[in-house]
Order: structure tokens, then sequence, then C-alpha cells
């Protein structure tokens, strides 16, 4: 017995190690098309091949980058600043739409009255552009924090409704029966039953949800800013900086990323039964 | 040597000294023009191991998801201690033809389960839950998720579930169609195990008449749709049977032979 847990051991490590290098591997391909990305972009500035007014190398985008790190100047704001604006913003549109649209969803999913009171009017607001209703934010709630994270809450709240609905809809009936012969009442099912199975679903939506509020906020910023990456992106174009523009950009792929990874991290932890397969 | 019908049923359990414990009076189940089952009237005595067989497709799921009230009964009534079943009073217990252990709860949450929506003490489902972690050899695996378990040792937490809410009534609807020939012998005694050592009352269905063979006190046989009961027949082999001992064959072939010629 002690002798097969040894080469038991020895085989674990073995495949670890494989794994490792496998990793490192990918890693190191993954490095190599961006490095060979940003090479090519590079030399096509320094070639003159394209305008280096309208497109800054990459050199000179990181320098700008730095720089935003402390220097106010253009838009009046440090990078980190701006970023903490528009994290205000798209956060409370995002977390007010994960409150309000996951339950309306489950319920709607759940409940038939519920679904067929609730679905014209969900219906019929669905397909109207978030950025429609920025006109109408503007008169009821004026240009503030408030009316940005409106703009965001109408674009995350659509799929946290259709996903957790479809979610609680798949719930397995087998499973529903079970808890009906041992006696639970519809709500105890809900709970116990419907909202768990339709997890996995609900969080795919809270990642789209989570893309989307951060796309829309350049335009959710389009509102009298003063602060924010989307005001910083409409500012460098104002002023024709090109590299304040992509800077712009780039951060807000990057906050992006990392939101999505955390997501993520919370998504492990909450759905253990399903990662570990 | 083949004993039949209900009275000589009931004349041997009064013997045993065991009392009805359900009581199925008439039970009619209609979806819309189509008559499912027909008028089915028959008694099963408390601790008694009942297998239902029939011809694919006569009714026996819909006559189980009519005794566990997930479809209403068009008429007739099933009674337990002569009062008509309700899952939210009665201790019903079903085990389903599909894995049904859910896949978000640990195994020991999975069998205490059930035991929660009863809401039984805490320290009465730590116990239970114990015991049948015990009896089915699942110690090792109480903290892990059923996807992270076999088929077979999915179906035995299922089983264990059902068994720790120490129910009135036990149904089992085929439980073991997808199981390989080895695994379905070893589970067939494994359920003997649990109803001898719990007591419990157990109406197993099944299309697999050598299995029903095996486990049954009582056999009872369905018609082809619209099921009525063709027979009842009372199996007295001694356990462990033997599957290939002639009674065992010849009760085997008997019961084919029924639910062969219509």
């Amino acid at each position: 017995m002690a002798l097969d847990d040894n080469a038991l051991k020895i085989k674990l490590r073995e495949w670890k190690d494989k794994q490792r290098r496998d990793d490192l591997k990918y890693l190191g391909i993954g490095a190599a098309s961006l490095l060979a990305f940003l090479l090519f972009w590079q030399m096509a500035v320094k070639t003159g091949l394209a305008n280096e007014r309208t497109l800054p190398a990459p050199s000179a985008i990181f320098e700008t980058f730095l720089d935003k790190l402390t220097d106010p100047d253009p838009d009046g704001n440090t990078l980190g600043t701006n970023i903490f604006a528009s994290l205000q913003v798209s956060l409370s549109g995002f977390f007010a739409a994960l409150v309000i649209g996951i339950p309306l969803g489950l319920c709607m999913g759940w409940w038939t009255y519920a679904d067929r009171f609730l679905r014209p009017i969900f219906e019929l607001i669905r397909p109207v552009p978030p950025i429609a209703w920025i006109p109408l934010v503007v008169v009821w709630m004026g240009v503030g924090l408030k009316a940005k994270a409106l703009i965001i809450f109408f674009t995350t709240f659509v799929p946290c409704v259709i996903n957790s609905y479809t979610g609680i809809r798949l719930t397995n009936q087998t499973l529903i029966n079970v808890s009906k012969t041992f006696g639970a009442k519809n709500f105890e099912i809900f709970h116990k039953v419907g909202i768990p199975s339709a997890m996995p679903m609900v969080f795919a939506g809270v990642r789209v949800a989570l893309g989307s509020s951060w796309s829309t906020l350049v335009a959710a910023e389009m509102l009298a800013a003063s602060a924010g990456l989307g005001y910083m992106i409409q500012y460098g174009r104002n002023v024709a900086r090109a590299d304040i523009v992509i800077v712009g950009m780039l951060t807000i792929g990057l906050v992006g990323a990392f939101l999505a990874a955390m997501l993520q991290f919370v998504e492990k932890r909450f759905l253990k039964w399903k990662t570990t397969r | 040597m083949m004993r039949h019908a209900e009275t000589e049923a009931a004349v041997a359990d009064e013997k045993n000294g065991r009392p009805v414990k359900i009581s199925v009076r008439n039970l009619t189940k209609r979806f819309g023009d189509l008559l499912v089952l027909d008028d089915l009237t028959f008694n099963i005595h408390a601790n008694e191991f009942v297998c239902v067989v029939g011809p694919t497709g006569c009714g026996k799921t819909t006559f189980l998801n009519c005794l566990t009230r997930i479809y209403e009964p068009t008429s007739g009534d099933l009674l337990i201690d002569n009062a008509s079943a309700d899952p939210q009073k009665h201790n019903i217990s079903f085990v389903f033809q599909e894995p049904s252990a859910f896949p978000w709860l640990t195994v020991e949450e999975n069998l205490a389960y059930g035991l929660k929506i009863k809401r039984v003490a805490k320290g009465e489902i730590e116990r239970r839950v114990n015991q049948i972690l015990d009896l089915m050899g699942l110690q090792q695996f109480r903290k892990s998720y059923p996807g992270e378990l076999s088929v077979s040792i999915e179906q035995r937490v299922i089983i264990g579930r059902s068994f720790a809410m120490r129910p009135d009534l036990l149904l089992m609807d085929e439980p073991y169609g997808q199981m390989d020939v080895k695994v379905r012998f070893y589970l067939e005694d494994e359920v003997i195990r649990l109803w001898k050592e719990l007591g419990s009352t157990i109406v197993f269905i099944t299309h697999n008449i050598e299995e029903a063979v095996y486990l049954a006190e009582r056999v009872i046989i369905l018609s082809n749709k619209p099921a009525c009961i063709k027979e009842e027949l009372v199996l007295d082999l001694p356990r462990p049977r033997n599957i290939a001992g002639s009674e065992f064959i010849q009760y085997r072939k008997y019961i084919t032979d029924k639910i062969k010629w219509w």
C-alpha cells in the first residue's frame, strides 16, 4: 500500500510538472502573438507607413500612459481619477441591474402569472437601444452620476433578466418531482431547487452584463461629464490627441478584463459543484 | 404450488400480523380520451415488498405518479393508514428512473434534503445521514458532489436519500434500468438489506421479470394499456434467492407468459 502511494505521488508530481510546462508554453505563444502585433505596429509607424499624428506608436502610447498616471493634462484628471469615476458609474448601474433583474427573471421563470404580467412590458423595453434613453434620462435626472448609472442599468438589466428566466426554466423536472414527493411547497422548491439550478445561467448573464456595462460607458459619459474614461476619450478627440484616445481605450479594456477575472473568481467559489467536475 | 389472488395474500399477511398500510381504491387515470389506468384496487401491507411488472408503456410510471400525487387520479383514491395520501402529510419517498441527485449538494446534503423538508430535528438528521452513509458505504464520499461520482454511486446516494426518510411508502421506478448486470445485482441485494434493516414498505416498478422475482414478496402484474391488475402472485421463496433455481425459473416463466399473452 505504502509503495503504491509513493508511486502515485511520483506520478502526480510528474503530471503536475507537465501541466506547468504546458501552461508556460501556451503563455509563451500568447505573449509572442501580442509582441509580434506591437512590433508590426511600431514598425509601421516608424517607417512612415502610418501617420504618427493619427496612429501613435506603441512606445509613445506607453509614455502617455505613464504620464497620465500623475499628469492631469489635457482633460484635467489623472488616469486614476478617471478610472474611479468610470467604475463608480458602471458598477452602480451594474449592481442595480443585478439586484432588480435577477430576482425579476427568476420570478418570471417560475410563476406563470408573473411571466404573463411582466413579459409584455419587458419585451417592449428590451429592443430599445440604451443610448436612445439618453435624452429622457437627462430630462429626468440631469447629467449626474444617477443619470449615467441609469443608462448603464438599461443595458445590463436585459441579460440579467433573460438569463435568470431561461436558467430557472431549464430546471430538471425530475428534481422538482423529488421535492414534491418529499412534500415541499412550491416556494420551498423555488428556492431550494429552482434558484440553485439556475445559477450557472445567471452567472453567464452577469458576465454578459458586466461586459456590456463597461462597453456602454463611453456612451453614458457623452452626457456632460467632468471625469471618466469615456470623458477622457471624448476630450482626447476634441484636442486631436490620438494617444489619449488610445490610452483611454486600452484602460477600458484592461479594467474590463480585470473585472471579468474577478467575476470568474467569485463564480468558481459559488459554483464549486460545477467547476470541480 | 403457486398461490394467486389477493384473498390469499391477505390471509398470508394476517398470519404474519402485518396490518394494511396502503390501500388503493378503484384508481383510474385518464388523459383526455386516453384511459391509462383502469380501476386498480389492491392493498399493500406494512413492511411488504411489492413489485409491479407489466408490458412497456402500459402505464407503470403513470401509476406511480398517481401514488405520489404528481398526477391527480381521475377517480379513485390512494389511502395511507386510512387517510387520503398527501405528500405534505405522509412520508412518501420516490426513487426516479433518471438520476435525481441534486448536483449542487454534496452527498451528505443530498441525504439530508428530504429530512430538512420534513423539518426533522437537526440531531436526528445527522444521526440518520450517518447511518445511511455507513449502510451504503458512502462515508468516504460524504463531501463529494454527484458530478464527481460514478452513476452507480450516485444511484446509491439517491436510494439512501429515500431510505433516510423512513418512508411510509417507498416507490421505486425502474431504479436500476440503466445499470449493468453486476451493479444491478449488487444494488438489488442492497435494497433488500435496507428493507429488512429499516422495515420500509416498498413498491418497486420494473420491466425486468428476473429482478421482480428476485426482490418481491408479491408481484402485481399489470395488463397492457389501459392497465388493470391481471394477477397478483405471492412469491414465498427463501432468501437469498437463487436465480438459477428451478422454482425461481418457474415463477419467472409464469410471469413472462402472463405479460406476453394479453
